[in-house]
């Protein structure tokens, strides 16, 4: 393309994109930049900004902090949960729908509902249903006696238990998208290529691994990266469940960690919350790039 | 019978087997998906003390009451959230179009210097998670004394580089010829971008306005921080201090009716533009 030589270097096209870049350098360019500044100020004081010295200081206190070693735990118990279970799941449900006729349109609307719902206020319906409280044992423990197990107190009660809701939850809320994608990538899927194999007596479940998985490779691996960055920053999921309070919870995750450090009962350390924050880019970017090279090795393209 | 017919038949009751199994597991998740939805709006029929004296669940209710919704509006402002959400909402997605459209126009359109650059470092920001940069908006938004205000809760909410990106290329598949006969005829690039431009891109507009109402609507984080005035609560945050402080901690139908008002603008929209918001999700969506 040749443009008339009198429009290039001309501030016109600058103009448009001053809003842009105002917006962008404010909330996003200048805060990247403070962020490692913040975190290598050590006591900093959020009312008169004024700090001692400069060091890693803060990082080694977040490290230590047993608190956030169990939102590290609690993230990555998370994470290795409910990413491969809901990508499976996922998986299993497109294929389901994509062999289907009748009432596919249904069910893919009503699959679809979560995405569309405040975490914030369907997490409360979850607690109800798993809550054990002094008037009632909850719908949950209901479904549990008529399997003759005991009632557990999901919400309130034992690690494991607070942690299954957690992971439940978030399957529940990540699925819609999951689902979305993998159909329309199975839907993408040339049907040549089936037609061959069928052609050729090709058993259904070979045609599956052979030609279907293959195929849709490209789409599960981006799944698998989303999922593991959207699970490492787990938070109102949590909050949905347990409350603010995630500490005393024993439920918090590393985003809880950083946003208790800069606001809330605990907060008023913004050193401490930015050198969480980059420690969680950094766990984020190393799984990403392992995920990358993975993908090398297994991936279609 | 022959050999081939009794396999045909084999192969057919194979085939039956696994389509009720289909079924029946599509419909093991459905019944996973609604029971939630279904539990909402059955709690916040249930009268306070029909709730609270049963122990044992109950799967229905005969004596339905609306008692909650009025105590949902009149106990708690939940009027105050649903309109601080309003605003929040239609401002940031108002803002967000404005800005995102001239800079898509800018990177598709026009020649200037150092735009390849620009552009590369705007992609480049598309791979910073807000985690980072939520510590600074804090401190800068709080030192502009912006807190408790809706300038602060819109104005770091309205970039989106992704959506930028995804109009840029839209406006790219137009064909040149038609900015060059529009130049003839003595229209502005302003003019351009906003008559003809504009009703092409229309989809892919739709589509980022869309997306950008689900985020603002179900918006959590930098709401709470940046709010502590019960007057500038979201919905989201309407609902946490509903159940951290509202009702009294039992009275959960009334919670519940509450979350049944906050959830169903979302559900209408999509129930209404089914295929726009899947279409659109499937384009540009990441939550999960």
């Amino acid at each position: 393309m040749k443009r008339e030589k009198s429009d290039m270097g001309s501030p016109r096209g600058w103009l448009y994109l001053l809003p842009a870049i105002l917006f962008l350098g404010v909330f996003m360019v200048y805060p990247l930049i403070d962020v490692f500044i913040y975190s290598f100020e050590e006591g900093y004081n959020f009312a008169s900004q004024t700090y001692f010295g400069t060091g890693t200081y803060n990082y080694s206190y977040v490290l230590h902090d047993p608190y956030f070693l169990q939102a590290v735990k609690n993230t990555f118990v998370l994470v290795i949960i409910t990413v491969p279970l809901s990508t499976g799941i996922a998986l299993l449900i497109s294929v389901g729908l994509s062999s289907i006729g009748p009432l596919r349109n249904l069910f893919q609307t009503v699959y679809f509902l979560p995405y569309v719902t405040n975490t914030l206020a369907v997490g409360l319906v979850f607690m109800i249903l798993f809550q054990k409280t002094p008037y009632s044992d909850g719908l949950v423990n209901l479904l549990l006696s008529w399997f003759g197990a005991g009632s557990v107190d999901f919400i309130d009660g034992p690690w494991g238990a607070k942690m299954f809701v957690l992971c439940f939850y978030t399957i529940w809320v990540v699925m819609p998208f999951k689902i979305l994608i993998l159909t329309s990538a199975l839907a993408s899927v040339n049907r040549d290529y089936y037609n061959a194999a069928r052609v050729d007596g090709t058993s259904k479940f070979r045609i599956f691994r052979k030609i279907t998985l293959p195929m849709i490779s490209p789409m599960i691996f981006y799944l698998v990266i989303t999922g593991f960055i959207g699970a490492f920053k787990a938070y109102s999921d949590a909050v949905a469940l347990f409350g603010t309070n995630l500490n005393a919870a024993e439920m918090n995750t590393i985003v809880g960690y950083v946003y208790d450090m800069l606001y809330g009962d605990s907060g008023g350390y913004p050193s401490y919350a930015s050198a969480a924050a980059i420690i969680l880019f950094a766990i984020v970017l190393t799984i990403t790039c392992i995920n990358l090279l993975v993908s090398k090795k297994k991936v279609h393209y | 019978m022959t050999d081939y017919e009794i396999l045909e038949k084999k192969v057919k009751r194979r085939d039956t087997v696994m389509r009720a199994v289909t079924y029946a597991g599509l419909a093991l998740w459905a019944l996973m998906v609604l029971f939630p939805f279904y539990w909402m709006a059955l709690t916040s029929v249930k009268s306070y003390s029909a709730y609270n004296s049963e122990y044992i669940p109950q799967f229905f209710t005969l004596s339905p009451t609306l008692q909650n919704y009025a105590d949902a509006f009149t106990a708690v402002p939940l009027a105050r959230y649903f309109f601080n959400t309003a605003v929040f909402t239609v401002a940031t997605t108002a803002i967000m179009l404005v800005v995102t459209t001239l800079a898509a126009f800018a990177f598709a359109r026009l020649e200037f210097k150092g735009k390849n650059a620009v552009f590369v470092l705007f992609l480049s920001l598309m791979m910073i998670p807000t985690e980072l940069v939520v510590i600074t908006n804090f401190v800068t938004v709080t030192n502009l004394d912006m807190r408790n205000s809706y300038l602060g809760l819109i104005l770091p909410s309205v970039t989106s580089v992704f959506y930028i990106y995804l109009l840029k290329e839209n406006f790219e598949q137009v064909p040149d010829s038609l900015y060059y006969a529009a130049k003839v005829d003595g229209t502005s690039d302003f003019k351009y971008l906003l008559r003809v431009l504009v009703p092409i891109a229309r989809p892919t507009l739709i589509t980022i306005t869309i997306l950008k109402v689900i985020e603002c609507w179900n918006s959590y984080v930098w709401p709470r921080l940046i709010t502590d005035d019960a007057n500038y609560f979201l919905v989201s945050n309407g609902i946490q201090e509903i159940r951290e402080n509202g009702f009294g901690r039992e009275n959960i139908p009334a919670m519940m009716a509450a979350v049944v008002v906050i959830s169903l603008p979302l559900i209408v929209l999509f129930l209404l533009f089914r295929k726009k918001v899947m279409e659109g999700v499937s384009r540009g969506g990441t939550k999960g």
